[in-house]
Formats: C-alpha cells, sequence, structure tokens
C-alpha cells in the first residue's frame, strides 16, 4: 500500500500584480485503494492543487509539504513524479504538435517502466484500452489531443490512465464536457484502473453524476483554497441541493 | 516584437473550382515585418494583398522578370517583394560584385546510366531548363566559367549519382550543373554542400517526356557559408520530378526552386526540411508555374527553429495559368518554433486564372514548442531532452521519410540529433 501525504500546503503564482496566493493550508491523505472526491466553487483552487502536485512549474510552493511513501515529491522533477507514479489527467489536455499517439504512448510507458514494453504486448494492449474507451483506432496516428474534441480528450486521457498504471491518479474535472455515454465510457475506465493496479484517486469535479459511477470514500469541500470540510459519500448530495453557500463568508 | 511569427497559427483551404476565373486566393503572412506598409511591404505588395489579380502586373508571379543578362535587372534595395526578407548585408556581396573565385570542389559518384561532363556556358544544355529570375541568380550565370553536365540516359533504371561539393573558402564564387534525365529515365540525385562557402549556384533539371527524377539537395555547410541557389526543374510529358531541400548549415542560406511544365500529365513534387539554429537565415522561396494542362504538384515543406535570431522564411508561389486546365495543386509549410528569439516567416501564395482546375489549395501553420507541451509530456514520465526530441523528430520524419534514401534518412536523423543536442545546455 502506498501514501499520498499533503500537508499544510501554500501555493502561490505569480500575477502582473505580484504574487497571490491560491492554496491556503491544505492538508490531505490518500493511501492506495481509496477514492477522495473534491467538490468546490470556480476559482477554489482544485485545479492549482492538482497542478501543484503534477509539478507545473507556475505553481510556486511556499509552504508545506506532499510526499509519496515519505519520498519529497517536492523536490522531484515533473517526470520524476510520473514515473514515480502520480498521474495527472488534466482539466484541459495540451495539443502537442508533430508527435503521434502511438509514438507518444509508447515513448511514456518506456519512461515509466523504465524499459521498452514487449512491442507484441503493448500494441495488443493500446488497441484493447482504446476499443473499451470506445477511442476511433484511427486516433494512434493521429498528433497528441491535435484537433481532438473537448470529450475525446478526457478519454485519451483515461487511455493513458489505464496504460500507464500509476499509483495514484489526480483527475480534473474528467467528466466535464462528456455526453451522458461517454461519462459511463470513462468512468468504468477509471474503474478499471483501480481495480487492476491499486490506484488511490482524486477526483476533481463538479456533478455528483459521475459519483454514481465511481463511488468515493471521501469527499471534500474545497473552499478558497482550503479544504472547508470533508464527509462521506452523502456529503456530494448536500452540495448538490444546498449549493456552497453555506462555506462562503456572509455577504460574498 | 516578433512575438506574432512565433504564435501558433493555422490556415487551411482548398479549393475545388473558385467561383470566378481569375480569382486570386492571397496567402496568409505570419510576419508582423509583411504587414508594414512602407517601406517594406511596398505598393506591390498591398496591391497584391488585394487580391483579386486585375490588372495588377508586378503583383502577380506571372509578371516577374527573367533574363540571361545581369543588366537587365536592377541593383538590390532588399526592398524588392522577393527581397524584402533577405539581409543583403549577409550575403557576401553576391548581389553587387561578380563572383570571382574558385568554385566548391566536386566529388561525383556514378552509377552505370550517369555520365558527368564538363561543357562550356555556351553549351546548348546550358539554359535549356532554366533562365535567372533574380539579379543574384544572372550575376553567377554570367560568371560562371563552365558548366557540369549530368546526364541519365534514356530508359536508364536504377540510376544513382552522388555530387558533393566541397566550399574551401570565403571568397565568392558561382557554379552551374545541368542534370538530363533523358526520355522514359529513372534516376535519383543527390546534391550535396558541404564546406565554406560564399556561392552562387544555378541548377538546371531537364525532365524529358516520360522520366522520373529525384533530386535531394542538402546544405549541410559549415556556419560561415553563404549560398543563394536557384534550382529550376523543366518537366516534361508525363514525366515527374521529386525535388527534395534539406538546409540545416550556413549562415545564410537562400534557394529558389522553381517548376515548370512543358508537357500535359507531368507531376512535380516538392519536400523540403531546415532546420534553423541562432543566428541563421534559411530561406526558401518556391514557383510552381503551371501552364499547361492536367499536370499536378504538391509542395510540402517543414522546418524547425531554435534560439535568438534564427530565422526561416519560406514563399511558395503556385500560379495556374488560364491555359492549365485539369490542374491539381496543393502547398503546404508548417514550421515548429522551439525556443523564443526565433522567427519564421511563411508565405503562401496561389494564383488561380482559370476555373476549370481539378483542386488548388495551400495550408501554413507556425506551431510553438512551448511550456505546456513540455509540461504534458514530462507529466507522463518522458523526460525534457526527450520530450524536445520526440517533438522535433516526429515534426520533421514527415518529410525525412520522402527521401527513400536510407543512408541519407539516417545521417539527416543523426542531423537533427546533433542539432538538439546543441540546445540541451
Ligand atoms: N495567471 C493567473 N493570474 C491570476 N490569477 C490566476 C492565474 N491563474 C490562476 N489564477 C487564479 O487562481 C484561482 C484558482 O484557480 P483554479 O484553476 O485552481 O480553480 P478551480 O478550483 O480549478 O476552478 P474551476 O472549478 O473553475 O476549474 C482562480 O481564482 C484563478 O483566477
Ligand atoms: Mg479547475
Amino acid at each position: 500500500m502506498s501514501t499520498l501525504e499533503i500537508k499544510d500546503l501554500h501555493v502561490s503564482i505569480d500575477t502582473e500584480q505580484g504574487s497571490k496566493e491560491i492554496l491556503k493550508g491544505v492538508s490531505l491523505t490518500i493511501k492506495t485503494g481509496e477514492t477522495h472526491a473534491i467538490m468546490g466553487p470556480n476559482g477554489s483552487g482544485k485545479s492549482t492543487l492538482a497542478s501543484t502536485i503534477a509539478g507545473h512549474p507556475r505553481y510556486n510552493v511556499t509552504s508545506g509539504t506532499i510526499t509519496l511513501d515519505g519520498d519529497d515529491v517536492l523536490a522531484m522533477s515533473v517526470d520524476k513524479r510520473a514515473r514515480a507514479g502520480l498521474f495527472l489527467a488534466m482539466q484541459y489536455p495540451v495539443e502537442v504538435p508533430g508527435v503521434s499517439m502511438t509514438n507518444f504512448l509508447r515513448t511514456a510507458k518506456t519512461a515509466i517502466e523504465g524499459e521498452a514494453p514487449s512491442l507484441r504486448h503493448w500494441t495488443k494492449d493500446v488497441k484493447a484500452a482504446m476499443a473499451n474507451l470506445k477511442i476511433d483506432p484511427e486516433f494512434a496516428s493521429r498528433n497528441v489531443n491535435e484537433g481532438f474534441s473537448g470529450g475525446e480528450k478526457k478519454r485519451v486521457e483515461i487511455l493513458q490512465l489505464e496504460l500507464f498504471k500509476p499509483k495514484f491518479a489526480v483527475l480534473d474535472e474528467t467528466d466535464s464536457g462528456l455526453d451522458v455515454d461517454a461519462l459511463k465510457v470513462v468512468a468504468d475506465g477509471v474503474n478499471r484502473a483501480a481495480e487492476g493496479s491499486e490506484m488511490g484517486t482524486m477526483l476533481i469535479t463538479h456533478y455528483t453524476r459521475i459519483l454514481r459511477y465511481i463511488k468515493p470514500d471521501f469527499v471534500h469541500v474545497f473552499v478558497d483554497g482550503r479544504i472547508a470540510e470533508q464527509g462521506g459519500p452523502d456529503l456530494a448530495d448536500r452540495l448538490e441541493e444546498e449549493g456552497y453557500d453555506r462555506f462562503l463568508p456572509v455577504g460574498a | 516584437m516578433t512575438d506574432t511569427a512565433t504564435e501558433t497559427t493555422g490556415k487551411e483551404s482548398r479549393y475545388g473550382v473558385p467561383a470566378i476565373a481569375g480569382f486570386t486566393e492571397e496567402g496568409e503572412n505570419l510576419s508582423p515585418l509583411n504587414e508594414d506598409s512602407s517601406p517594406l511591404g511596398g505598393d506591390a505588395s498591398k496591391a497584391h494583398s488585394h487580391g483579386g489579380g486585375a490588372g495588377v502586373p508586378d503583383s502577380s508571379r506571372a509578371g516577374r522578370l527573367t533574363s540571361y543578362k545581369l543588366e537587365d535587372f536592377k541593383a538590390l534595395t532588399g526592398r524588392e517583394e522577393d527581397w524584402r526578407f533577405t539581409p543583403l548585408k549577409r550575403l557576401g556581396g553576391l548581389h553587387k560584385k561578380a563572383p570571382t573565385g574558385a568554385a566548391p570542389t566536386l566529388a561525383t559518384e556514378l552509377s552505370d546510366g550517369a555520365t558527368l561532363e564538363t561543357v562550356g556556358m555556351d553549351d546548348a544544355r546550358v539554359g535549356s531548363a532554366g533562365i535567372p529570375e533574380d539579379r543574384v541568380s544572372a550575376n553567377g550565370w554570367n560568371a560562371a566559367a563552365e558548366a557540369s553536365v549530368l546526364t541519365i540516359g534514356a530508359n536508364a533504371e536504377d540510376v544513382k549519382a552522388t555530387l558533393t561539393y566541397t566550399g574551401a573558402g570565403m571568397e565568392a564564387s558561382a557554379q552551374h550543373l545541368v542534370v538530363v534525365a533523358e526520355p522514359n529515365s529513372r534516376g535519383l540525385v543527390v546534391i550535396d554542400h558541404v564546406g565554406s562557402a560564399v556561392l552562387i549556384e544555378n541548377i538546371e533539371f531537364d525532365v524529358q517526356e516520360g522520366a522520373e527524377l529525384t533530386v535531394v539537395s542538402v546544405q549541410a555547410w559549415e556556419d560561415d557559408a553563404i549560398h543563394a541557389g536557384s534550382q529550376q526543374a523543366k518537366v516534361g510529358e508525363n514525366a515527374k520530378i521529386k525535388h527534395i531541400v534539406v538546409t540545416f548549415g550556413g549562415d545564410l542560406v537562400r534557394l529558389t526552386p522553381s517548376a515548370r511544365f512543358a508537357g500535359t500529365g507531368a507531376k512535380v513534387e516538392m519536400f523540403g526540411l531546415y532546420f534553423a539554429d541562432p543566428g541563421q537565415h534559411l530561406e526558401h522561396r518556391l514557383f510552381v508555374d503551371h501552364s499547361t494542362p492536367h499536370c499536378t504538384s504538391n509542395v510540402l515543406y517543414k522546418g524547425a527553429l531554435q534560439g535568438k535570431d534564427a530565422h526561416t522564411v519560406w514563399v511558395g508561389d503556385v500560379l495556374i495559368r488560364a491555359a492549365a486546365e485539369g490542374t491539381d495543386s496543393y502547398e503546404a509549410n508548417r514550421n515548429l518554433v522551439l525556443t523564443d528569439g526565433s522567427r519564421a516567416d511563411s508565405v503562401p501564395n496561389l494564383e488561380i486564372e482559370t476555373g476549370n482546375i481539378a483542386g488548388a489549395g495551400h495550408a501554413s501553420t507556425t506551431g510553438r514548442f512551448d511550456d505546456e507541451h513540455l509540461f504534458y509530456l514530462q507529466s507522463r514520465g518522458i523526460d525534457e531532452k526527450t520530450a524536445r526530441r520526440l517533438v522535433v523528430r516526429g515534426f520533421l520524419n514527415e518529410v525525412i521519410q520522402q527521401i527513400g534514401v536510407e543512408e541519407l534518412q539516417e545521417r539527416l536523423n543523426e542531423t537533427v540529433e546533433a542539432e538538439l543536442a546543441a540546445t540541451d545546455n
């Protein structure tokens, strides 16, 4: 079993007006096998937390720690974090010119595993995973995310999740922009990844719909750069009914 | 600022039959330089950008002066439509003085079916497929003492010729080469440029009836070389030329490959690959002149740029004349900007004078490899060096694959590696 531990994390970004604090002391521990849902209003810092875990250079950690089984994640380069078993399914996956999906997937798998996968098995695995996620096989020869629709990009993120088998997956609004069928397809993919390999999941979402397919063990309410409340799956239903009003400062 | 030149922009279009005969499709212009009213975007370019092609002779590629006589060309100011991107100061005087130095030495490797002769400039084959299109080319034509003529014999198959030009110094020189692909021959000609030189080069390709000629011109010069090259093809009935340009060496390289059709059913493919490092100016100006019916042309040039003041220019003129019914033509230029401070200019120009064509289109994109691309790839475990390599190799591979000569492809892959390694630190 592995543990991803975030302790009193403070993160700021450089803006034109100077440094701005976005995360104001986040603490959260995720163990493999657990699913944590994170919900919260727009701009509360959910993507900031996700990107900080992945190591995006825009985010400056001013204090606090992130550790993976005791190892200092913040000291690792972005690629090293991925090789250590962290995976971020991005809210807005990036289009990479000139690199075919096939080439990209193989290169990434090789980097993560430390050796090239056996070509025969790998090709089979990729095909099967694509079929499961109802991704047109033709996508394999297209450039990474280039010209993919919003929903297609999300599926391709989950394709990678299934193929790379991380210890911890952070899914940043993977459900946004998916149609009803795609939501089910993607949720099945996440569940397969969670079952197949022992995986811990941080699921950032605005909607309880996906939580019907991916059952959270814990729900965290994120407000203004902090976790304002934690609870079980029922907290999500309550949020859906009541909104975030009671967490927001009076008069805001 | 040169920002607009490095933004990700895209433009694609493909036309079947244009609505109006004489319709001119204006290419996208990615350079702020081009948008400047004066002095760099003078009257000609303004008239040009209005399109319509209505009686603006000097805006049409058809109106460009060609002549064997140097004195027919005016002295260059740098404001001419076809010189406005070229830093004349770095041209080593090739536009001013007659080049009198010794031309690069030529080493050849010829298979059966290929013969090489050295002839006087009065030989009938000189000028059979080309005519200077600018002052520099005419200057070289006038100054060349002799020409090499490479002939691929009629009906010969699998002919291969490698011509390696090694520049020996920085004294301005001129050289002339004529490649004759006789009827129904099949040949591959590799023209390799290495060493240091200040050179005006005129190359003619006479691709005769039913012949298929593949040309690979590699500009692998030392860092200081200056090279102004005209490469013109005349393509006969049912003949085909595949012309591939690979440019990565030299301080300033300016090539003007062009293709003209001398019969119906001819086919032209032009591929190019360039890789510009800090301070390099690599310019490619193409011209495909469709003047006969039922010919096809396909152009794809791809370039990568890295470092401060790496500058590439690509201009693709495609002219489909009234007589060129049934033409099918496509041209594309794609650039990948790897670092800040580099600049890619890309200008496709498509002029269509007949409504009766099979298709004509153009595309121009300049993409940027930026921190977000890098982050995405790294977040999948790929280290920075590998990420950069992945992107550049993938991008250039489309053109490298076209070469079809394994040793050469390998050499180019190695070159790309070396170029990338240069910025690793
Ligand atoms: N470059 C920037 N300049 C100024 N503010 C920024 C910048 N980047 C992010 N922010 C701010 O940081 C805050 C947190 O953004 P973040 O994307 O983490 O929110 P989120 O919770 O993911 O929102 P959403 O639900 O809309 O995805 C927002 O208020 C956002 O405006
Ligand atoms: Mg977000």
